[in-house]
């Protein structure tokens, strides 16, 4: 069975994260190699870790009419909808498509679960959530997806994707089947995940929290950092008026069937995804110049992924992670490096693998460790979660298409 | 929009009233209810598996287990999506208390099963499956929304592909603001519909709200009381070999199913 795959224009893309709102604030941030990693603040007594925190998200509820939705995770979305002009770029399409020709598909791992852990923490008699926090619309999983559902006015097909850290990235693959059908025009794709004591006591619990600052694919890595994200892209078909756009070339997904939190040690999962994503982008692996590696910091991830770099690609690939930069943003991992992996596009530059002072030996040639000028033309993201549940996508500037 | 049209190989249904799609049939002709049971078999899982697996899991790998085995597909090789409302609702229960109270206790096992892809999870790695898995949903539209989803899937690809929507009953604070009161799940296996001679679903958006023939009352208490089983005019239509309905696909779609019997 032959897959196929339609290119898409990728005509508006921003991203929220530790690095600061929107393009500007994140390609600064790539360019100096400036973590956004600080000591864990968050909550009452925290974990002695390290993460990506988005300032200012307390201060700034959302506008009444959205306000069943307000909570951390949604306030968070609110905020990266409003850099780099993404709402404007939405609104042009809703014009031109119609509302109900655009489909919203967004990742995230835990949505709005903060909200209800604050009303557990405070809750009356011991059974009921606080007034303030008793609203259905925060306490689902549908909670982001319905709420920028509502503050863009889409109307096409609306569907959260929830399987953790590949959650953001799996989210093109659904938008372009629905626009490669025709059942929609253009498509809405993002993610947002916010930090929670979900995630940070259970990663925790599942001992993969770093001390330190995450260090991926430093020989002494000792875990991850968590962060928390919100990123938007909008796609759709090539046409006379997206010729400078960068593009969607293709999206792979597998499973890895092997175990509910760690990958399997032979990247097997992770290279049917590769596989998938290159076929259906129609290239191979010497028109990759750049990938946007998961390295994650942890032991078992980046040794099966840098055991997958050695194997498949010729050196002229160049590899890094920035999750050192951004933390892990776990649902929004995808989005969030998609986004970073456009802006190495249409810069002309590899981003650094920052955060590691002893490159594992495993590591192959491959490793920018340092900001490198170059032309990138084709690029890949691979997103890898719990559950083995893989992506990969390959993104191209307009020029390696042209 | 354009019109998806996919075939049903498999149908999979778990709740304690109605164990498989049979128990659904004989409801449908009349027959009285058998008793309750307590726990769904899901015996795809290992031994271990099913000890660590919440309720949740359960009842979607049993409805999953239904659907593939009268499909005759083998489950190593199938796409699946895995829709719910709200996921394992006693495990975000537990997350939740233990969180409020000293968080360092919290269980890895339990944290792992927390993801609203952990049936996918479980699933792919009991039956060794490689193909792309994925975790999805719409809110109260969730089984609209998955079915649009795995159909979407099954033409794009031209592929086989595994629908499994299922809810457990509230628990705790969170359940008393939700209401959801029992256990639900079901499961289809959708494919591309070449063969107009074949009995295919044909599915289209429109901007209507939910619409059914009539159903037993008992059927509209669980829709009532489980987002998960708005699947049921759906499988009615199955069961009866024709007619249509409009299923919620999001706050503001319906699906339009009609059932097409064309010799």
């Amino acid at each position: 069975m032959r897959a196929t795959t339609l290119p898409l224009a990728v005509t508006a893309y921003t991203a929220t994260s530790a690095l600061g709102l929107g393009l500007g604030a994140h390609l600064d941030a790539l360019d100096q190699q400036r973590s956004g990693l600080r000591a864990n603040d968050f909550g009452d007594a925290p974990l002695p870790c390290w993460i990506g925190r988005v300032p200012g998200i307390e201060s700034t509820p959302l506008p009444d009419e959205y306000a069943q939705w307000d909570c951390r995770n949604n306030r968070l979305a609110w905020l990266g909808l409003h850099q780099d002009d993404f709402m404007a770029a939405v609104d042009t399409a809703r014009q031109r498509y119609g509302a109900s020709r655009i489909a919203l598909l967004l990742g995230t791992s835990t949505a709005s679960i903060g909200a209800t852990e604050e009303g557990y923490r405070r809750l009356e008699n011991d059974r009921r959530l606080p007034d303030d926090l008793h609203r259905r619309a925060i306490h689902t999983p549908h909670s982001l997806t319905a709420f920028v559902s509502a503050a863009l006015a889409i109307g096409g097909p609306c569907l959260t994707i929830s399987t953790a850290c590949s959650s953001s990235a799996k989210v093109f693959a659904g938008a372009e089947r629905l626009i490669r059908l025709g059942i929609v025009d253009a498509a809405v794709v993002g993610g947002v995940d916010s930090l929670c004591g979900s995630v940070l006591y259970g990663f925790n619990a599942l001992e993969l929290v770093s001390p330190e600052p995450c260090r991926p694919f430093d020989a002494e890595r000792r875990g991850i950092s968590i962060g928390e994200g919100a990123g938007f892209a909008l796609l759709e078909r090539i046409g006379p008026d997206t010729k400078a756009a960068s593009r969607l070339l293709g999206c792979g997904e597998s499973s890895d069937a092997h175990h509910m939190s760690t990958p399997d040690p032979e990247g097997l999962g992770a290279e049917l995804a590769l596989r998938d994503a290159l076929d259906r982008a129609a290239i191979n692996v010497t028109q990759v110049d750049y990938i946007n590696l998961h390295g994650t910091a942890s032991q078992k991830n980046d040794a099966m992924e840098a055991a997958l770099v050695a194997r498949r690609f010729p050196p002229s690939t160049r590899v890094s992670s920035t999750k050192a930069l951004t933390g892990h943003t776990l649902g929004a991992a995808g989005i969030i490096e998609a986004v970073i992996t456009l802006l190495a596009l249409r810069e002309g530059f590899v981003p650094g693998n920052a955060g590691a002072a002893t490159p594992d030996p495993a590591c192959s040639v491959h490793f920018a460790w340092r900001n490198e000028a170059r032309a990138v033309r084709i690029a890949l993201s691979h997103s890898f979660g719990f559950g083995g549940s893989n992506a990969c996508l390959a993104l191209a500037s307009a020029r390696a298409v042209a | 929009m354009n019109t998806l049209r996919v075939q049903v190989e498999g149908i999979g249904l778990w709740s304690a009233s109605l164990t498989d799609f049979d128990a659904f049939r004989r409801l449908l002709a009349g027959e009285a209810l058998s008793q309750p049971v307590t726990r769904p078999s899901a015996s795809a899982l290992s031994l271990n598996e099913r000890r660590r697996a919440p309720e949740g899991i359960l009842v979607a790998i049993e409805a999953a287990s239904q659907a593939v085995s009268m499909s005759g597909r083998s489950a190593d090789s199938l796409a699946c999506v895995f829709a719910s409302a709200y996921g394992d609702q006693a495990t975000t229960d537990y997350m939740c208390r233990v969180l409020a109270g000293v968080p360092t206790e919290l269980s890895p096992t339990r944290f792992h099963n927390s993801v609203h892809n952990a049936s996918a999870g479980y699933w792919t790695i009991a039956n060794d499956c490689h193909a792309p898995s994925s975790a999805i949903c719409a809110g109260h539209a969730s089984f609209g929304a998955g079915l649009l989803e795995a159909a979407v899937q099954a033409c794009a690809d031209n592929r086989a592909v595994l629908l499994v929507c299922s809810d457990t009953a509230g628990v705790g604070p969170l359940g008393e603001l939700i209401g959801c009161r029992l256990a639900f799940g079901s499961a289809l296996v959708v494919s591309p519909c070449a063969d107009a001679s074949v009995p295919r679903l044909s599915l289209s958006l429109v901007a209507e709200d939910p619409q059914h023939a009539p159903l037993p009352d008992v059927c509209l208490a669980w829709m009532r009381d489980n987002p998960s089983a708005s699947c049921l005019p759906l499988l009615a239509l199955l069961a009866h070999g024709g007619g249509e309905c409009v299923l919620a696909a999001s706050e503001q779609l319906g699906l339009h199913v009609k059932m097409e019997v064309t010799a």
